[in-house]
């Protein structure tokens, strides 16, 4: 269990005691996170994974803010979450790309650049950087649908980091993509943040993704979501193709696994009636 | 020349169904020695509609201006109410079930009492029914376009700490933009409908309508069909009309999803959705 580190400079994200129900006091109450501490340093990236149910996309809406926890306090920046909201201190992508289809691909990646008040040349300019650096810079007047998947996730990663935001939240980007766009989207997603030194939260339930991306796998179980483990996992700055064959490689994943079936069997523990007991209140 | 290819393609097979039906009518009126007030050949509308024009043609241009002005009031009055009910969630728990419940019932008999309270020599009581009903297939469509805003782009809106007037300018108009030229669509032939219906229930006597009604009364039985050629090029043109002016609008949209396989099937909503979940380790083993 990670204990959090004092509100340091380094810290990122600090989410301290966070509980989360939906309905909360009505006989339909879900408990989706309770009891949550996580702290996320600057310049990592950081995977959160477990099964569906577990609360890891409902963790990341309450990092951005897009909902309020029902207990708890989320820091972004040193600042809270609301606010960090407001300052738009960070970027979001989720499993679909999300682009408005009326939009040519430059005008999505201008877009929350617009809503932050950018004048239009500094706007140009900014999404020429960034189509550049998602190896897009031809694809600048197309439309979303004239796109591959993999072409429209990068357009969405682009727009996600075309504030340069210190914070990348990521819902499951490369879950609709098949296996090989995949790893590529994860080496360039690594060598783009690389670049921005931006820190990530990275949600996905697949177990390489978690482990070949992060600096640490944040291990969650459901029914109510908790943390169970946190993983370090370190496979150097240089990751490439080798780096999917190396030893380490497979010795975190099995890792990562081995932590994900504790979360289970303490679930199928329970006896056929998943989330009750286990010493937490459900209501 | 892909694009003449394609239009080629569109118009080809329908043109080949109308010849053969007219082709068929034409025979059998024929064959069959049909009486010619009860159905004429289409050979002698053609003739008779060459000799009757401009007279058709005149009754085209009354029927299609009818249609015209209120197919922009109704537009307009349509746009501004599903502004309001997209504004006013008690406004729109109250209209939209009424809305939805006219729409199911012919309004069109209304025409008389519109008749009655404005002068039945004006155009006002038809105008006023084209109006009112494309009003209603405008309102619904537009409203559901400015509410109906995928969750995701809400989501990245709020993380952008967007407002509302933003939500709406990046979001609502863009997204009810489409649904309008659809409404327009499904208007504009129903706008020339209901001008055209609007005249039988009397009235000044000088649109296509009437043109059927008072040469059917006397056995003219051609000259009534050559009104309805007249009122089928009506319908056509203002349907066609609005087509072309969502082709202007959005030139670029993507196009309607067709039978035929199109080299643009690259889009990943449709093909890799399957390609997700839980990795089993397949990598590992």
């Amino acid at each position: 269990m990670s204990s959090v580190d004092s509100l340091s400079a380094s810290a990122a994200v600090v989410v301290d005691g966070v509980s989360m129900a939906f309905n909360p006091g009505r006989s339909n109450q879900v408990d989706a996170l309770v009891d949550i501490d996580v702290s996320i340093h600057r310049g990592d990236f950081v995977s959160l994974i477990g099964p569906s149910g577990c609360g890891k996309s409902t963790l990341l809406r309450l990092i951005a803010n897009l909902i309020e926890p029902t207990a708890g306090t989320v820091l972004v920046n040193g600042k809270s979450a609301a606010q960090s909201r407001l300052d738009q201190d960070y970027g979001m992508a989720f499993q679909q790309s999300g682009l408005f289809e009326w939009r040519t691909v430059r005008k999505n990646i201008e877009l929350p650049l617009e809503l932050k008040g950018w004048e239009k040349a500094k706007r140009r300019k900014r999404a020429d950087e960034m189509l550049d650096l998602v190896q897009l810079a031809d694809f600048g007047s197309h439309l979303p649908w004239q796109l591959s998947g993999g072409m429209q996730q990068r357009v969405a990663i682009a727009r996600a980091l075309a504030s340069h935001p210190p914070l990348l939240l990521m819902d499951e980007p490369f879950g609709a993509l098949d296996e090989m766009t995949r790893e590529h989207m994860q080496a360039e997603l690594l060598r783009i943040c690389a670049a921005a030194e931006t820190t990530v939260v990275f949600v996905t339930h697949s177990i390489p993704e978690a482990v070949y991306l992060s600096n640490r796998v944040v291990v969650m179980s459901p029914r109510p979501g908790r943390i169970t483990e946190i993983v370090d996992v370190d496979l150097g700055s240089e990751r490439d193709d080798d780096t999917r064959e190396d030893d380490l490689f497979y010795k975190k994943i099995t890792e990562v696994r081995e932590a994900l079936r504790g979360a289970e069997s303490r679930v199928a523990g329970d006896g056929g009636e998943p989330g009750r007991g286990r010493g937490v209140e459900d209501r | 020349m892909r694009f003449l290819r394609s239009v080629w393609n569109v118009l080809v097979p329908p043109l080949i169904v109308g010849v053969l039906f007219v082709g068929t009518w034409e025979i059998i009126v024929r064959v069959f020695d049909i009486q010619p007030f009860l159905l004429p050949a289409p050979s002698s509308i053609w003739s008779t509609l060459g000799d009757n024009w401009t007279k058709v043609w005149d009754a085209m241009v009354v029927t299609g201006a009818n249609a015209f002005v209120g197919l922009l009031f109704g537009v307009i009055c349509g746009v501004a109410l599903s502004f309001v009910l997209m504004r006013f969630n008690v406004v729109n728990e109250l209209v939209t079930p009424l809305a939805v419940a006219l729409n199911a019932i012919p309004i069109i008999v209304l025409v008389p009492v519109f008749n009655n309270m404005f002068a039945s020599t004006t155009e006002i009581p038809r105008r006023l029914m084209v109006t009112l009903i494309v009003s209603f297939i405008v309102l619904l469509n537009v409203a559901k376009g400015l509410r109906q805003v995928s969750a995701i782009h809400m989501e990245l809106l709020q993380s952008y700490a967007a407002s509302k007037s933003e939500i709406l300018r990046k979001a609502r108009i863009p997204n009810a933009t489409s649904y309008l030229f659809t409404a327009l669509k499904i208007a504009a032939p129903v706008a020339v409908i209901t001008a055209f219906v609007s005249e039988y229930f009397g009235g000044s006597q000088n649109g296509l309508g009437y043109g059927i009604t008072s040469n059917a009364a006397v056995s003219r039985t051609a000259a009534s069909w050559g009104y309805v050629v007249g009122a089928c090029l009506l319908g056509l043109a203002f349907y066609l009309a609005a087509v072309v002016l969502e082709r202007l609008a959005s030139p670029t949209a993507r196009p309607a999803p067709r039978s035929t396989s199109s080299p643009r099937s690259i889009n990943p909503n449709t093909t890799n959705q399957q390609v997700r979940g839980i990795d089993p380790g397949g990598a590992t083993a």
